[in-house]
């Protein structure tokens, strides 16, 4: 009897341990202890200063492996500088897919370098997750079913400083500073897709810097004396700190619109001046850990209790280390979808199965969705002015 | 100096060119892709320094431009192949004539500066290279900051191999084209008056050389090496951008010379090895401080190997041969080193 039992006991094992098994399933990269994650960051060269971002998710994926790992599994994060050149990334790129076989690419960095492997993540069908840039062209799943970006593209922000500006100021005359580089032109292109008909007559002037120059402030001569009443800044962040102080000091008042690359309190507005930020308009999607009012913030404590054990050295008013978590989470969450079948293309179907991903760092309101058609992750984004000391948020949640 | 040594053992010498060459052919088809994709890489990069060391190693004209050379070369096979369709093979001679005319007209107000004066009008070439590449007129040519993204050729002929192979080969076969042709070049009439006038150009002059026409020329022609290897560097990593040729470019290739050895043919290819494997060996040490290791490497190269890695691997070479010929090495050491002060 005894032994009949442990018979039928070890069959039911049998057929347990088999039907697990079954439910399991892998492509490169993945076993049953670990998930091999690649990803390339420019750490040296004269892109460095976002190195922080791959160090920010190396951090959390840190985390998230002494918390257990994801179903089990503990995430093998494969972090290799390109430089910022895209023959590099490349190189590294096909040593991760290739040499390293990971199971997908994550955050890669930069427009140019994301554009050298495109073709290729595609012809190899591996993911190139949530990719690190915020051009337009990422989200094609017809064209790239396997190439996905994250943050609020460029032209959606554009587009909606566009409508908010026609609303307020339906005669506008307006001035643009942007960058000579596909980031500048996209907002460029934002914003005139979004004035619509009457993009030529509204933009008195347009004015571009290279990324090389010095300063802004001819630039801002040349815009001011076009007569413009407003003024949209799309620039990084030193040059964006320039044209606010510059703007002031030859006392011209139009009204500003900066776009959100360039919203941190600390790196921003103080080097500008806060009195001389008084009245900004910008787009946020993610608490800006400068700004006082997430001071008390439980999510923003969390972030810093984070950031405190696990990377030590990481600066605590930089945006861009609340970018790089936030990035990790949402891909923690689509690891953790996949459950035991962890192949490349289920990583895809599960990236874009995303509903209503609520991150406690996003603003309140704005929550990621993705579908099949839909290969862009966050696309809200809310509308704020600068009082002289914090952003204070204003209207609706926009976007789709 | 090599003259003499050439004349004492030709045969022996070519039956060690015929092994080194049937190891690069088998080399594709016992490494994986990736590495067969690197090694692609270093026979673009040995193009580039034979190239450059004519002009800086033989001539004693030092360019900190090359970059800018080897971009030009990878924009013409780009848009060629981008807007006219042209198969990728054809535009290795177009990229090679573009450069080679770019280079000779560069090499005219360049007869005017010397020493540093050049090193320093060759960079401006490189810094404003990038730049040049995304003005907005000839944006929908070059495709501005975003580049041009090439189709990778797949072998001919039906051939039962991958892309990478086929790709490494074809590069194989144009440098040894380009390394026969750069030989035969350097040993000849041709090659003396070029070292002569960088050893002294007034002897040189006295002599009877054309010290402006052979200058330009040499010039041009190295940069048609370059652009050469521009173009199939483009085609190896199937993409252009202004990003992919900055001024670090350009140092490169002269770090490559200097550590392979300057003056030296066989020396393209150890500064070659170096240019491409250093970088990401120093990334593997650490992640923190790459460059510091790789300047470490690169101390450490030029205190124990002044005369570049091919004057060691000469010296080494005398010196396993035996002791009988010590006094033959002393010598021949102090060949390879004396002309080297120059550039």
């Amino acid at each position: 009897m005894k032994r009949k039992l442990l018979a039928g006991l070890g069959l039911m094992a049998c057929v347990l341990a088999s039907s697990a098994a079954a439910e399991k399933k892998y492509d490169p990269g993945a076993t049953d202890t670990e998930i091999k994650i690649g990803h390339t960051n420019p750490y040296s060269g004269p892109a460095s200063a976002y190195g922080t971002i791959g160090r920010s998710e190396a951090a959390y994926f840190k985390m998230i492996n002494e918390q257990g790992g994801i179903n089990g599994r503990k995430i093998v994060f494969i972090s290799l500088d390109d430089g910022y050149s895209p023959p590099r990334t490349v190189e590294q790129v096909r040593k991760l897919v290739e040499e390293e076989q990971v199971l997908l690419l994550f955050q890669s960095l930069g427009t140019p370098s994301n554009t050298a492997i495109h073709k290729y993540m595609n012809a190899k069908k591996v993911p190139q997750l949530f990719v690190s840039t915020g051009a337009t062209k990422w989200g094609d799943p017809q064209n790239f079913p396997w190439t996905m970006g994250w943050q609020p593209n460029y032209q959606t922000e554009a587009h909606l400083y566009a409508k908010y500006l026609l609303q307020k100021k339906p005669a506008a005359k307006i001035a643009v500073l942007y960058q000579n580089d596909d980031y500048g032109k996209d907002y460029l292109k934002g914003l005139r897709d979004g004035l619509g008909s009457q993009a030529d007559s509204l933009i008195v002037s347009a004015v571009s810097y290279e990324v090389t120059d010095p300063t802004v402030d001819s630039q801002i001569v040349t815009l001011q004396g076009s007569g413009a009443d407003a003024l949209f800044i799309f620039a990084t962040p030193k040059f964006a700190a320039q044209a606010i102080r510059k703007t002031y000091d030859v006392g011209w008042k139009p009204m500003m619109f900066l776009n959100n690359v360039s919203s941190s309190v600390a790196s921003v507005l103080q080097p500008a001046g806060l009195e001389k930020s008084i009245g900004l308009v910008t787009a946020l999607y993610f608490k800006d850990p400068t700004d006082p009012q997430w001071a008390n913030d439980p999510a923003m404590k969390e972030w810093q209790g984070m950031m405190k054990k696990y990377y030590p050295d990481g600066n605590l008013s930089d945006g861009f280390n609340v970018f790089g978590y936030l990035a990790a989470q949402t891909l923690v969450q689509v690891l953790k979808q996949c459950g035991d079948e962890l192949t490349r293309e289920n990583v895809m179907r599960q990236a874009a199965n995303l509903k209503n991903l609520a991150l406690p760092m996003l603003l309140p309101g704005i929550k990621i969705n993705t579908s099949p058609t839909d290969f862009y992750p966050v696309d809200q984004i809310q509308l704020a002015r600068f009082d002289g000391r914090r952003w204070v948020l204003f209207g609706e949640v926009l976007g789709k | 100096m090599f003259n003499r040594q050439i004349a004492k053992s030709p045969n022996r010498q070519i039956a060690g060119l015929a092994v080194l060459l049937a190891l690069a052919i088998a080399l594709p088809f016992l490494v994986s892709n990736y590495r067969v994709f690197q090694l692609n890489m270093v026979l673009v990069y040995a193009i580039v320094l034979l190239g450059l060391n004519i002009l800086t190693g033989f001539n004693g004209q030092i360019s900190l431009g090359h970059g800018a050379f080897y971009a030009i070369g990878a924009y013409v096979a780009a848009i060629l192949m981008d807007h006219f369709g042209w198969p990728y093979w054809t535009t290795l001679p177009a990229a090679g004539v573009v450069c080679f005319a770019f280079g000779f007209l560069f090499g005219l107000p360049a007869l005017r500066l010397r020493g540093h004066y050049l090193a320093l009008a060759t960079f401006a070439l490189a810094v404003a290279m990038p730049q040049l590449l995304k003005y907005k007129h000839v944006e929908q040519w070059t495709g501005g900051v975003q580049g041009i993204v090439i189709v990778k050729p797949d072998a001919p002929f039906g051939l039962k191999i991958t892309p990478d192979q086929w790709l490494y080969l074809f590069t194989l076969a144009i440098l040894v084209v380009m390394f026969v042709v750069g030989w035969n070049l350097l040993r000849g009439r041709t090659g003396r008056a070029i070292v002569a006038i960088r050893d002294h150009p007034m002897a040189a002059e006295a002599m009877g050389v054309n010290i402006a026409l052979y200058k330009t020329l040499t010039f041009g022609v190295s940069a048609l090496y370059t652009g050469v290897a521009g173009a199939l560097g483009a085609i190896v990593v199937q993409f252009v951008a202004p990003d992919s040729f900055t001024a670090g470019l350009s140092i490169n290739f002269l770090v490559g010379i200097v550590i392979g050895g300057v003056g030296s043919i066989s020396g393209a290819f150890y500064g070659a090895l170096f240019i491409q494997f250093v970088p990401n060996f120093a990334d593997q040490i650490s992640k923190a401080a790459p460059w510091a290791i790789y300047g470490v490497f690169l101390l450490a190269f030029v205190y124990l190997m002044p005369g570049g890695v091919a004057g060691f691997v000469r010296l080494a070479w005398l010196r396993i041969r035996g002791v009988r010929t010590r006094a033959n090495a002393r010598s021949a050491l102090s060949e390879m080193t004396e002309p080297r002060r120059t550039p």
